[in-house]
């Protein structure tokens, strides 16, 4: 059974439409791509899933639960899914702790010696230790990515939604936001990530999608995505990626 | 972290050097321009014509001294009024501003009371207020009804938490969209976020303005003398129809300031470390 399952999704943004009729299933410890244009929707998609914009129809299934019902409640879905975003987002009036410990302690309830106890060890895992007591701002940008992601995992979450996650980093910070990703993948965790370095795509995506339209309009393994795209689309955004070599 | 060092090259121990003397020279002028000014201002006022009448109307130190205490005893009530106003209005004035950012049709009701509020008593002038509360009010000669000063605090508070609310609420809307999105994609519910994530933010943002606010109330909290209780203002004034000498206006306003000195000095400390936040440093 997949984790995640959208159905004909659209949304649009006031007579926009931005997702059109999306179709996509990603399995258990699968780690799926997402590439298109800027502006094909990568990050609406994540967004639709993660609860945060409300689609405008379709369904889509976590574990088999239909989540975009509208009896459920979407604060305990987003509490099974974890979303890292391109910008952080991490809380600049707390510590690096207190921003992985807020939602154990305040969504799970758990004892706060537990929940740092956790909290330190996820962070000594990725080499950020000694940072525990710091404020945001006092960090990298690459260390401050690692944090969000390390704030997301500590839900222990069914699905990882990750958008453009290295963007907005220095190229030789990339390496350690990466580094931790592919970790993340040798423990099987399940992911999707919109991300406009095919490089990466390629390196930890089992599958890639291509968002055009609104729709996935060709999918597969990433060797035969980008070395024998079928979709004219497909080959035009490839080409133009090619040129300005980032492929 | 750097930590202080003796400096090791030549240069910077001669870019020290050179630092050094241009902070002793920049003290030198401020001193030396300072006394020309005060002196100036002196001769000026001691040397105006109508100074002497005007010492002895303003001046008098005997009057002050014979003044003292009963605008101390006044003073004392404009601290008990600041005290309790200040807690009641911001308080009040949170809550307004939540109720004002609440989203969804159910609340409704809600928002529109709350927006009402706030534009109703920023539009409505203290003292109509007060005169409402205190000479109004207590006509209706109901049971258990508060004092006058009681009813005097409760108007300052209606009227600045109205401002408050503003302030409250400008805070939180400051507070970005992706700092929301970050709280609620962990599972946080809307409450747990405001209270967690949204509101510490915007507190500290707006803690100057809101401060200010608190400074102004200070002047204003002496207006409930106009209901009959006496503060340090109406105090000065019964002293000054009692003597005919403006003396005990001096003593109150120099109290006045005394009493504010903290206050702007909180002030002032808060808005430079929110400064110094904003930088990052
Ligand atoms: N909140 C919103 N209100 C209105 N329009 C929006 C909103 N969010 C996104 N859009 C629009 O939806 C479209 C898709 O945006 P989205 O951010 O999903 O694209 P993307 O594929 O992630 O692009 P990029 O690669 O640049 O991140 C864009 O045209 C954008 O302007
Ligand atoms: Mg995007």
């Amino acid at each position: 059974m997949s984790v995640l399952s959208c159905r004909g999704l659209r949304k649009e943004f006031s007579g926009h439409v931005v997702l059109d009729g999306l179709d996509l299933d990603v399995a258990e410890h699968e780690v799926v791509a997402l590439i298109g244009a800027s502006g094909s929707g990568k990050s609406t998609l994540l967004r639709c899933v993660n609860l945060l914009e409300e689609i405008d129809d379709g369904t889509i299934h976590l574990d088999g639960e239909h989540i975009t019902d509208p009896r459920v409640n979407p604060d305990r879905v987003r509490q099974r899914i974890g979303i890292v975003f391109q910008s952080y987002n991490l809380f600049p009036h707390m510590t690096v702790l207190d921003n992985v410990t807020l939602a154990p302690r305040r969504v799970h309830r758990r004892e706060r010696a537990a929940a740092e106890a956790q909290a330190r060890e996820l962070l000594a895992r990725v080499g950020l230790a000694e940072k525990a007591g710091a404020y945001p701002d006092r960090l990298s940008g690459g260390q401050q990515q690692r944090v969000a992601i390390v704030r997301a995992l500590v839900n222990s979450p069914r699905l990882m939604l990750l958008d453009e996650v290295t963007s907005a980093l220095d190229p030789e910070l990339v390496g350690e936001v990466l580094t931790m990703i592919r970790d993340l993948k040798a423990q099987g965790m399940t992911m999707v990530l919109a991300t406009h370095e095919m490089g990466f795509a390629r390196q930890v995506a089992d599958r890639v999608c291509f968002l055009d339209g609104g729709k996935v309009i060709e999918q597969g393994p990433p060797e035969q995505v980008f070395a024998t795209p079928t979709h004219p689309r497909t080959r035009q955004f490839l080409h133009r990626i090619i040129e300005a070599g980032r492929l | 972290m750097r930590t202080a060092q003796q400096p090791r090259s030549e240069a910077a121990r001669e870019r020290t050097v050179h630092r050094r003397r241009q902070t002793v020279r920049s003290v030198l002028i401020a001193a030396g321009s300072t006394g020309v000014l005060g002196t100036l201002l002196v001769v000026a006022v001691t040397g105006a014509p109508g100074w002497d009448r005007v010492r002895a109307s303003f001046f008098d130190p005997g009057i002050a001294r014979a003044a003292l205490p009963e605008i101390l005893a006044g003073l004392w009530l404009n601290v008990r009024l600041l005290f309790f106003c200040a807690f009641g209005a911001l308080a009040l004035g949170l809550v307004v501003a939540l109720l004002r950012t609440l989203r969804g049709p159910v609340f409704f009701p809600v928002r529109a009371l709350a927006t009402g509020y706030t534009y109703t008593f920023r539009g409505l002038p203290l003292i109509i207020v007060l005169y409402v509360l205190t000479l109004g009010v207590p006509g209706l000669r109901l049971q258990g009804m508060p004092s006058v000063l009681v009813l005097g605090g409760i108007a300052l508070v209606i009227t600045y938490s109205g401002y408050l609310a503003e302030v409250f609420r400008a805070g939180i809307e400051s507070v970005h969209p992706s700092q929301w999105a970050a709280a609620r994609s962990l599972g946080l519910t809307y409450r747990q976020t405001m209270r967690h994530v949204v509101l510490p933010q915007a507190v500290r943002r707006v803690a100057p303005p809101l401060l200010n606010d608190t400074v102004a109330l200070q002047k204003d909290v002496g207006l409930v003398s106009l209901a009959g209780p006496i503060d340090a203002v109406r105090a000065a004034q019964i002293a000054t129809a009692d003597t005919f000498n403006y003396t005990p206006y001096i003593v109150a306003g120099v109290l006045f300031v005394l009493l504010a000195i903290p206050l702007i000095a909180v002030t002032d400390w808060v808005t430079l470390r929110a400064a110094r936040r904003q930088a990052g440093g």
